[in-house]
């Protein structure tokens, strides 16, 4: 009986670790399809690309699809353990944390009910932009 | 006993001796002496556009600024940095002449600028970044004075720093300066452009870079074979990347992705900046695009350097 409990402990934990890496992975894959929908408009601001709105209303689309599921990839058993640049103060504060991420979803829904075309784009998006900046100057560590 | 009397009065001799040394070895004017007189530039009429343009490159805001509040002009202080040898706190640069420099002379602000030592002869921990503000030019410190001068005071009283012993004594930071401040204002390098030369002047001058991107030996200064290549943040969380050429620096960059992300905080994947680079890049977004473009070319030049070793995962 005592090495069956120690058994399913031994299982329960290493669930535990499997799924702290999954969910790691899963942020950092959100995270990367954000910068990667950022691809298009960031050219088009640059003057490197034509705008087009289809392409920048896809963008904000996926900012919006984020938002949403980004906060809830935050269990309290994911802090470490994997590939992970997540700061402390995500779980210090979480109500803070919660905010940028609606705040990130709002602008993004206001840039896509006011951009109509390439003026009202250069006017709104960059709005939208100051927010990855701003959230992750605090909930986010340095790299290397 | 006769022995033991003149063991004692040797060691006496020596102790005062060590003393006499430490106290000689650690003072400004011995500095001065090995280093140079800082050059003050007292008869120039302040460019105040060129010493707010200075204030941005140097990120004075992002230390001295008060936390919790949103106006980068109130220079009151109090920021505090957990480093390893104690916690230090950032103090009041604002223009109150009890609380902060309001009643400094420019010579005064000169030389604290460029050895690291405040108009009473004390020493400023090197957290304040005059290893590399010691580079700029005399006037470039006299229109960052005249800057500062048109700024708001602030009463707040500076915090008190909570140095370990024997960091708390400040006098010991003489010797720390003989070792690690060598006192060479800038040298254009006449082989290479303006431009080269400006992005040199700001990256290794008031932008201050190499102070978060390099790793630093055990008396926390940067080791300068490794100068740039990235390493532990001197803030104890996380690495900050390396910004060398190497194939996990800057290598693959150009020097308008360098300016692009100093002016947005964008790398070339739209992925943005966090920690205190984020701040950095609020400070570099207010310079000009021919200064951040002029920092890139800088960069690109650097010579590649493997990052160092990353400490073991601390869980």
């Amino acid at each position: 009986m005592k090495r069956f409990v120690l058994a399913g402990l031994a299982i329960a934990l290493g669930a535990t670790a499997v799924l702290a890496q999954d969910v790691i992975a899963q942020r950092r894959d959100i995270m990367k399809g954000v910068g990667g929908a950022t691809r298009d408009p960031g050219a088009m601001l640059k003057g490197e690309q034509p705008f087009d709105l289809a392409k920048v209303q896809r963008t904000l689309a996926v900012y919006q699809d984020a938002a949403k599921k980004m906060p809830g990839l935050y269990p309290a058993d994911s802090k470490t353990g994997g590939d992970t640049s997540a700061a402390p103060k995500i779980w210090e504060d979480s109500a803070g944390f919660k905010a940028a991420f609606d705040k990130f979803a709002a602008d993004s829904a206001a840039a896509a009910a006011a951009i109509k075309d390439e003026a009202s784009f250069k006017a709104n998006f960059p709005n939208v932009l100051k927010d990855c900046g701003s959230c992750h100057e605090s909930y986010r560590l340095k790299k290397g | 006993m006769q022995r033991g009397a003149a063991l004692g009065l040797a060691l006496g001799a020596l102790a005062l001796g060590g003393a006499l040394g430490f106290y000689l070895l650690s003072a400004p004017e011995t500095w001065r002496m090995a280093r140079g007189v800082t050059i003050v530039d007292d008869k120039r009429t302040p460019d105040l556009a060129n010493g707010e343009r200075l204030f941005n490159a140097g990120g004075c805001t992002s230390c001295h600024s008060v936390p919790g509040q949103n106006d980068r002009l109130q220079l009151g202080g109090g920021l505090a940095f957990d480093t390893p040898f104690g916690i230090l706190h950032a103090p009041n640069i604002s223009q109150d002449r009890n609380q902060g420099i309001g009643a400094w002379s420019l010579g005064d602000f000169a030389r604290a600028m460029r050895e690291g030592v405040s108009p009473q002869g004390r020493n400023y921990y090197p957290a304040f970044p005059y290893t590399s503000y010691q580079r700029m030019t005399p006037s470039d410190i006299a229109d960052l004075y005249g800057y500062l001068k048109t700024l708001p005071a602030s009463t707040q009283v500076s915090k008190p720093h909570q140095m370990a012993f024997p960091f708390n004594i400040t006098r010991g930071l003489g010797l720390w300066k003989l070792a690690f401040l060598d006192g060479k204002p800038f040298t254009p390098d006449p082989a290479r452009d303006a431009q080269w030369n400006l992005g040199a002047y700001l990256v290794n001058g008031p932008g201050h870079c190499a102070e978060c991107h390099s790793p630093r030996n055990a008396a926390g200064a940067i080791i300068p074979s490794l100068r740039f290549a990235g390493g532990p943040d001197p803030e104890g969380k996380g690495f900050v990347p390396n910004i060398t050429q190497a194939d996990n620096g800057l290598k693959k960059w150009s020097a308008g992705d360098i300016a692009e992300l100093l002016k947005s905080g964008f790398t070339p994947d739209y992925d943005s900046v966090g920690g205190t680079m984020a701040p950095v890049v609020k400070n570099m977004a207010r310079l000009s695009d021919a200064d951040r473009m002029a920092m890139g070319v800088y960069l690109k030049s650097l010579p590649a350097i493997e990052t160092p070793p990353r400490p073991a995962k601390k869980q």
